[in-house]
Formats: structure tokens, C-alpha cells, sequence
């Protein structure tokens, strides 16, 4: 079973001071998905992906990086994973040839390997032309494309990437999704954090991450359909103080207002959302909609601090 | 491992000729030091500002005041009616010294040894009053006690046999420069080369280039040659425009062989350079790392025997003394420059050398963990 597992983890947990920043957070990443990890900043995300990486020890818990113990053999792992930091971690002051020239020399590639690696990956991420650019001088979308190509350099199974789009605009997001499915078709598991809902979605499998906690695990799709709430949105007169009404009753998980239309949370133990609303909003109309991840993310981690 | 140290070694030497302010600095602080510390540091004091107190009015007094002005040891800037005054503007700082002649003045200069070759009464002519707090000045002072007055008196001169004659060798004409240029190429090089390394991983580590470089196959001892190496170079650099330079202006001779000049420079760049990284993974921001510079560099030039002789150090300082780099090459650089010694006259400092940046290696090997926590 765990032959086709990436990563495995029972019980990782890791301390700060006292606080709990990972809190026995077990994992099971099938091979060759995109795993994702959602949620807040400081939720843990880039803390659970460092221990996975094995530049943080855990306090305690079990890690196992494709099917070896991560403790002892970090080394060996680390030739076989690729990371791409939340920060840009190549070097401003070096042009974008002379970046990938370090990263290859580094992981041993020779001179006729090197060069054809590397005219592979400037044409793949576009960066063709650009060579002798200085990285400093790039912008969001290429420095995150030369990331992308640093990390990948040297083919991982498993490639890590800690919120890889928080500095790009959202075409050159969509861009970027299209290789990790390009890189994923090629085998390559790819785990990767993000606060955003619509890149969430994207992937096969998912975490909510929550003060250290994981919160929820599966598809996307498997998280909308056991989500313990129905979604009704309301629409009509005076939504604001509707909505302070709503979120004081115990069966309301959450309200929150989109456009002209209050969203609400209504807990699954009631049968009929619909006519059990009614009564709470009078003459306003109502729909039964679609649960989305917010409104996934939003009852796992009680967002508006809610949950009953 | 070869091709992962060639990779950091190429990657530096491509940042660094990035970085003009630093490729500037290499070449400017040596030149800049040479010159500033050549010309302004000087061992014997001239031209110390002076007072009179003259209570006499013998026509013996201008003249002795003419023969201490011609020494060239003190200028005489002010005069005081009293020896209140005097010392007032002493405490002031006005002068450093004040000759008193006192009312009696003529009839010490007759009874004075040094006019009428000895006599019962003899007394001191007059009197220097000196700001001690600084023992170069008072030394220089105290030269002039001595002063022959036969000239003051026109009388022949009178030679008298020194108990001992002193023959000096490697620098007869007592030039302070000719020892400082060594030396300083010692001060110099600690400075330089501690510094650049001392923020070579604690940059990495500010600048976010760590978490990526930490999760590649780089071995830490692998990271560190490379980024020793590059500055070597930097460092033989320094070496070439110290000694020309100073050779040039100063004219301090180069009697040693090149070969011994160089494998002694190599030695202690490295030791210098490792210390460098040692600090750098000590510190935790590039702040700390220079403040561990200066804690190294002032030892370093106090106690090294580049401004103070080494053997006039008590003895607890003599040690720590030897635990510096720059001491060993103070030694080492002075006798290869000036006394045309060889590395194997001076293998203990040499080794001693060696050892250090062996161990200083693996220290900063064994510190750097490939982990965040």
C-alpha cells in the first residue's frame, strides 16, 4: 500500500516555544497527484512542508518520503525532491543562466547534460532571450517561472511549493497550474500550499489546514459533499442587519454577503434548509446553491468563528 | 564533489564582480591603509608644542632655549611668567611641556659637570615639566636631560665614551615604516578577509538563498571551500599592492624570497578565512557577524605585535596573543620581509597556521546544519 504513497506521515508534530505550529497531522499523498494544502497564514503549511523536506526535525511523528524514512536519509531523499521556497530563493545579483548554471553543477550534472537541460528548461518556461538577465530584475511571473525551473532541474518524483502564486496576477497563475499538470502527467507528485480557493480546487487531493490542526482531507469534491451544511442564499432588502440575525442562531454555521445575495450556512441536521429559513427572513427569496470549498473551508474552520 | 565546489567557487567569483563597492574596496583599503598608516604613524615624536618659565635673566637662557628649539624635539609656542601657569596650561592641554629656568640660573651652568667637568655642588641647570599620560612624549622628553651645554657656554666640546655601542641591523635609519608596512599588511588582510567571509552564510541566510540551497546535495564542507576559495585569490591581491606600494612610496626594502612571501600570505589568508566562517555561523544577521569582525580585529592589531613589541606583553596576553592569526603572521611577514627569513626558519608559526584553518574548517562544517531549527 504505501509503495504508491509519496508521503506518509503519522502524528507529525512540531513546537515553537511551547505553541503547537503542526499538531499530529497524519498524511497519505498518493503518487503522482497534486496534494494541496489549504489555509490561513500561519496555519502550518510552510512548517508541515519544511518537516517534509527535512529542514525541520519534527517533535514528534512518524515521516516517510517516497516509501523511506525521512529520518537518517535526508540526504538521499533530497536528490530525489524538488522545492520551491515561499520566498525566492535564488540569487538577485546572478543573471538567470548563471542561476540555473549553479543549481546544475550542484546537483552533478555534467557539461553536455547541463547545457541541453538547461536550453530545455529556458524554452520550456519561457525565459528564451532572457538568459542574461539579472533574477532581481524580473518580474513576479518570471522569477516564479525560474523558481519553478531551479526546482525541477534535476527531474524530482516529488516536487514541494510553498505558495508559489502569492506574487503573480492571476493569468500568469492559470499558466503556472498548466505546468504542474504538465509536470504531474509526467509523474510527478507535487505537493503545494496556497490560501487561495480557486487554486485549491484545482487539486486531486486536499488538506485544511487550521492552527496547526488538520481540519479536513480528500478531493475537493469529496469535501463539498460530506460538508455537515446546506448553502441557501438569500436575496432582497436589507441584507446587513439580516445577516446580523442569522449568525446569532445555533443552526447557522456562517453568513456572509456576495454581491447582492447573503450566503448562509445552514447546518445539515436540519432537513429542509429552505423552509426553515423561510421563517428566519420573511419576504425575501431563496435558493438552495451548490456548496463551493469556501464553504467548505469556511465550516471546517469556522471562519466568522461561529461553529456551533 | 569537485563539480558542487567548482559550482560555488564560479558562483561567488560572479556575484562578487557584481558587486563594485566590494571589488572596489578590495584594492582601496589596502592602498588607502598603506598610505594613511605610513605616513601618520610614527614612533618618534617631533615638534611636541612647549612652554617656557625663564625666571633668569642670564643671556644663557635664549641660547639653551635655542639648542632644545634646533633639537627639533619641542617647539617652544608659549611663555609663562610662573610655574602656576605653566601647569595650569599643561592641564589644559596647551602643551605637552614647559621648560623652567630658574632665577639662579647662571650659577648652576658654571658649577653644571658638563662646563666645568664635575663639581661638589652640582645641580640640575633647569627643569622639565611634562604631561607623563602619554609614555611616547614623556620618553622623547627625556632625552633631552642629557643635553650638552657645552655649545650653550662656547666652550670646546668635551667627548665622552659610551658604555656600549649599539649596532642596528634590518632598519639602521629607525624608520618606523619599514616595520609598520608588514604589519600592517597583517591588519589589513585580518580585516578584509574576516569580514568577507564573516557574512557569507549569515547573507545567505538574510537574503532567503539558504532554505533553497539547503535542500539541494551541496555537503557543508563542500559549501565552505567554495566560498573560501575565491577570496584567496582576493587576498594574494591585497598582498601584491601592500608590499608594492610600499616598496614604491616608502621604500621599505622586500629582502625575503616571493616564494616565502606567498606560501606565508596563503597560509594566513586561509586561517583568516575560516575564522571568517566560524563567525558566519555563529551569527544570526550580517549585524552580528560584523561586530564579531571588530572584536577579532582589535586584538588583532593591539595585540599582535603590530603596534606594541609582542615580548613587552605580560604573559596572559602573550597567549592570547598567540591564539590570533594575525600574530603569527606579523611574525612571519616582518622577518620574511625585512630580515630575509624563510617559511622553514619559521614552521612553528606556519603549522600553527595550518592547524587553524584545518580546524577552523571543520568547525564551521560541523556548526552549519543543513536544517532550519
Amino acid at each position: 500500500m504505501s509503495a504508491c504513497l509519496a508521503i506518509e506521515t503519522h502524528g507529525m508534530s512540531r513546537e515553537f516555544a511551547g505553541v503547537m505550529a503542526v499538531d499530529q497531522v497524519d498524511l497519505a499523498i498518493a503518487t503522482g497527484s497534486i496534494y494541496g494544502f489549504l489555509g490561513p497564514n500561519g496555519c502550518g503549511k510552510s512548517t508541515s512542508i519544511r518537516m517534509l523536506t527535512g529542514l525541520l526535525t519534527p517533535s514528534a511523528g512518524e515521516i516517510k518520503v517516497l516509501g523511506d524514512n525521512l529520518f537518517g536519509a535526508e540526504e538521499r531523499i533530497r536528490r530525489r525532491i524538488g522545492y520551491m521556497t515561499q520566498k525566492f530563493s535564488l540569487y538577485d545579483n546572478l543573471s538567470v543562466l548563471e542561476n540555473l548554471e549553479f543549481v546544475a553543477r550542484i546537483y552533478g550534472l555534467k557539461r553536455s547534460e547541463r547545457r541541453s537541460r538547461l536550453a530545455e528548461l529556458l524554452s520550456l518556461y519561457e525565459l528564451a532571450g532572457r538568459e542574461k538577465q539579472l533574477a532581481g530584475s524580473m518580474s513576479g511571473g518570471q522569477k516564479q517561472r525560474l523558481a519553478l525551473a531551479a526546482a525541477t532541474l534535476h527531474r524530482p518524483e516529488l516536487l514541494f511549493l510553498d505558495e508559489p502564486t502569492s506574487a503573480v496576477d492571476p493569468e500568469n497563475r492559470r499558466e503556472f497550474w498548466e505546468r504542474l499538470f504538465d509536470l504531474c502527467d509526467q509523474g510527478t507528485t507535487i505537493l503545494v500550499s496556497t490560501h487561495y480557493m480557486d487554486e485549491a480546487e484545482r487539486c486531486h487531493g486536499l488538506a485544511i489546514l487550521e492552527r496547526g490542526i488538520k481540519r479536513a482531507d480528500g478531493s475537493p469534491q469529496q469535501l463539498m459533499d460530506a460538508m455537515n451544511a446546506q448553502v441557501v442564499e438569500v436575496a432582497g432588502e436589507d441584507l446587513r442587519s439580516l445577516k446580523q440575525t442569522l449568525v446569532k442562531l445555533p443552526e447557522v454555521l456562517s453568513a456572509a454577503q456576495i454581491g447582492s445575495r447573503l450566503r448562509v450556512l445552514v447546518a445539515r441536521k436540519i432537513a429542509d434548509p429552505l423552509a426553515w429559513l423561510k421563517l428566519q427572513v420573511g419576504e425575501r427569496d431563496l435558493f438552495l446553491v451548490q456548496p463551493s470549498l469556501e464553504d467548505v473551508f469556511v465550516t471546517c474552520t469556522g471562519g466568522d468563528r461561529h461553529v456551533a | 564533489m569537485l563539480l558542487r565546489i567548482w559550482a560555488v567557487v564560479v558562483k561567488e567569483l560572479r556575484q562578487l564582480s557584481r558587486d563594485r563597492m566590494t571589488f572596489g574596496m578590495i584594492v582601496m583599503i589596502p592602498l588607502v591603509q598603506l598610505m594613511l598608516f605610513g605616513y601618520a604613524i610614527n614612533t618618534d615624536a617631533r615638534h611636541l608644542p612647549a612652554g617656557l618659565v625663564n625666571l633668569s635673566d642670564s643671556a644663557y637662557a635664549p641660547r639653551i632655549v635655542a639648542a632644545m628649539q634646533a633639537s627639533q624635539v619641542v617647539d617652544f609656542k608659549f611663555n609663562y611668567a610662573s610655574i602656576n601657569e605653566a601647569e595650569a596650561a599643561i592641564t589644559k592641554g596647551e602643551v605637552k611641556s614647559v621648560l623652567y629656568l630658574p632665577p639662579d640660573l647662571a650659577e648652576r651652568l658654571v658649577r653644571h659637570p658638563s662646563a666645568s667637568g664635575g663639581h661638589y655642588f652640582a645641580q640640575p641647570v633647569g627643569q622639565w615639566l611634562v604631561d607623563g599620560s602619554d609614555t611616547v612624549v614623556a620618553a622623547t622628553i627625556k632625552t633631552l636631560r642629557q643635553m650638552p651645554l657645552y655649545d650653550v657656554m662656547n666652550l670646546p666640546p668635551t667627548h665622552t665614551v659610551p658604555s656600549f655601542e649599539v649596532v642596528q641591523y634590518f632598519n639602521p635609519e629607525q624608520r618606523s615604516v619599514v616595520n609598520i608596512v608588514p604589519g600592517l599588511l597583517g591588519v589589513i588582510l585580518t580585516m578584509t578577509m574576516v569580514m568577507f567571509t564573516s557574512a557569507a552564510i549569515v547573507r545567505e541566510r538574510e537574503q532567503g538563498n539558504m532554505e533553497f540551497l539547503i535542500t539541494t546535495p551541496v555537503r557543508p564542507m563542500e559549501l565552505m571551500v567554495g566560498k573560501i576559495m575565491p577570496y584567496v585569490l582576493v587576498g594574494l591581491i591585497q598582498v601584491t599592492i601592500v608590499l608594492g606600494a610600499g616598496h614604491l612610496l616608502f621604500d621599505v626594502p622586500f629582502r625575503g624570497g616571493i616564494d616565502s612571501m606567498a606560501l606565508a600570505s596563503l597560509l594566513f589568508i586561509c586561517a583568516s578565512l575560516t575564522l571568517g566562517l566560524v563567525i558566519s555561523t555563529i551569527a544570526k544577521t550580517q549585524l552580528q557577524s560584523m561586530q564579531l569582525t571588530i572584536f577579532i580585529l582589535l586584538p588583532s592589531i593591539l595585540l599582535s605585535g603590530f603596534m606594541f613589541p609582542y615580548e613587552a606583553m605580560p604573559v596572559a596576553a602573550q597567549w592570547i596573543a598567540e591564539a590570533l592569526p594575525a600574530t603569527h603572521f606579523m611574525r612571519m611577514s616582518r622577518a620574511i620581509v625585512l630580515r630575509d627569513a624563510e617559511v622553514m626558519d619559521l614552521s612553528l608559526d606556519a603549522l600553527w597556521l595550518l592547524g587553524f584553518t584545518a580546524i577552523g574548517l571543520l568547525v564551521a562544517s560541523l556548526r552549519f546544519s543543513k536544517r532550519l531549527d
